[in-house]
């Protein structure tokens, strides 16, 4: 293995690929000295460097040339070098430059959590509940932009938005025909579809999927029921057009929303075709596999059972049964 | 066994002598005792025409809030039914339509919010859980009832009357 190049993280040694970036190098090593992204997504082309949620301090450049790098360096886009040494979550520079970064991105950020569908699962909640200020400092008026409904699959709520371009890239990359882009300069830039286009291609549902904060939601699922009061279960189907390996959101016997499957840094593994996503919402449709791994800090993790059947609660025995339905009868609201 | 602690007391049981026997002194005893309380002070109340006064930061019923221009302040964000230790809150989400701006603060509102007074604790975790201010345990004791649907309080019991 002499093509492999050392790299050493928050004092980590890893031996990687010529050409990785140091961001993948860290997620080898994996723990808490990853950092953190919300527009380099694995699975697109030229995502990143846009967000700056990734900096890291290069102490080191190389071993042929040992001076650190200037300022702070962008870690999804900076390929990493022979001997070249790199702290994160080390370096109080880095932490500090890192709270500016989410202070920057809330600026803009409505505080509409208790709306927001996209809250338990939000990657710029995380972000901001481990790297960010409590209060913000902003005094103006937050930017906003007149609601623009982009078909009745998905809903686009711009005034979320932290332009990490994701859903661009994934337009044009996984689907054929790109109908929506980001229109506008700085300030006023914004993610529109042109001529207010319905995305309607069929793999349009992913960009709800990698849309790290909630500016690109599932209408179907819109104000159903908050992410944690449901159930993420495993499932398959043999589809046509994708993988079919999704994750079903249950509340009660009842599927509310089809999503990809997303591994530890919160990307999805397959990207899944509308059919599944917003046509097959029925049990029946789906092989279950069992309930999907929830982290244990995860809020959706609250209340939920590591096995499919969980112990009953009732016993299944007929006197019992015929109680409980009187029971039931008592109690609830007619 | 030696018991673990060195406070017990070992009672030594005598046989009775001729005036204990008679009952008669310990029962003018426990007379005057009876006696003497017709004179004391009364600790109890007759409750419900007279009630005690409450403490301030004493927690009953909740209540839903509206804000100055009486529009419901509750969101159905869930996270007083995520934080309630006994499982009592629920609701049903809806959107606000054009036409009820005056009805409803946010752009979701709670169509159904149900709390189970019978499996409430009154902790007080969904006050402190609201991040809207909506909710508050300011009210009175939850009333007595003969069935148990009835202490499902809907929004129709919760949400406070409007000021007009």
């Amino acid at each position: 293995m002499s093509d492999k190049i050392k790299i050493t993280i928050d004092g980590v040694v890893v031996e990687v690929e010529p050409g990785t970036t140091v961001l993948n190098a860290a997620r080898q090593i994996g723990g808490n000295i990853v950092p953190p992204a919300m527009c380099y997504y694995s699975k697109l082309e030229e995502s990143g460097g846009k967000c700056r949620t990734c900096l890291v301090k290069v102490s080191k450049g190389s071993e042929k040339d040992p001076r650190p790098m200037p300022k702070l360096v962008a870690s999804c886009r900076t390929t990493v070098m022979d001997g070249m040494e790199v702290q994160n979550i080390t370096s109080p520079e880095v932490i500090e430059a890192r709270k500016g970064v989410v202070e920057m991105l809330l600026i803009n950020h409505p505080l509409d959590c208790p709306i927001c569908d996209q809250a338990g699962e939000c990657h710029l909640q995380d972000l901001g509940f481990e790297h960010g200020a409590a209060q913000t400092r902003y005094e103006f008026k937050r930017r906003t932009f007149e609601r623009v409904d982009i078909g009745d699959k998905i809903q686009l709520h711009m005034n979320r938005c932290i332009l990490c371009y994701r859903c661009v890239f994934t337009a044009n990359q996984i689907t054929d025909n790109r109908v929506h882009g980001v229109l506008g300069r700085g300030d006023a830039s914004e993610i529109g579809t042109y001529i207010q286009q319905a995305v309607d291609n069929d793999f349009s549902g992913n960009v709800i999927d990698v849309c790290p904060v909630g500016a690109l939601t599932d209408k179907t699922f819109r104000f159903k029921n908050r992410v944690w009061f449901t159930k993420p279960v495993d499932a398959h189907r043999d589809c046509p057009t994708c993988s079919g390996n999704v994750t079903l959101w249950y509340k009660g016997e009842e599927v509310i929303r089809v999503t990809a499957r997303k591994d530890q840094y919160g990307e999805v593994e397959n990207f899944i075709c509308n059919t599944c996503r917003f046509d097959k919402k029925a049990t029946s449709d789906w092989e279950i596999e069992g309930p999907s791994k929830v982290r244990h800090t995860s809020v959706i993790s609250s209340n939920h059972y590591d096995t499919m059947q969980p112990l009953p609660v009732i016993q299944q025995k007929p006197a019992l049964i015929i109680a409980n339905q009187e029971q039931f009868q008592k109690t609830s609201k007619q | 066994m030696e018991s673990l602690t060195n406070r017990k007391k070992v009672l030594e049981q005598k046989p009775m002598n001729f005036i204990e026997r008679l009952y008669l002194p310990a029962i003018v005893k426990g007379m005057a005792i009876t006696f003497k309380h017709m004179f004391k002070k009364k600790e109890t109340i007759h409750y419900p025409e007279k009630t005690r006064e409450f403490s301030i930061n004493y927690r009953g019923m909740h209540s839903l809030k509206r804000d100055e221009q009486g529009r419901e302040r509750c969101t159905a964000c869930g996270l007083c039914a995520l934080s309630c230790p006994a499982e009592a809150i629920s609701m049903i989400a809806a959107e606000r339509k054009e036409d009820e701006m005056h009805l409803y603060r946010e752009e979701k509102y709670a169509a159904v919010y149900e709390i189970n007074m019978l499996r409430c604790i009154f902790c007080g975790l969904c006050e402190e859980a609201c991040p809207k201010e909506a909710i508050y345990l300011d009210g009175n004791i939850v009333p007595a009832d003969y069935l148990r649907r009835n202490f499902i309080y809907g929004k129709d019991k919760l949400v406070e009357p409007t000021l007009t």
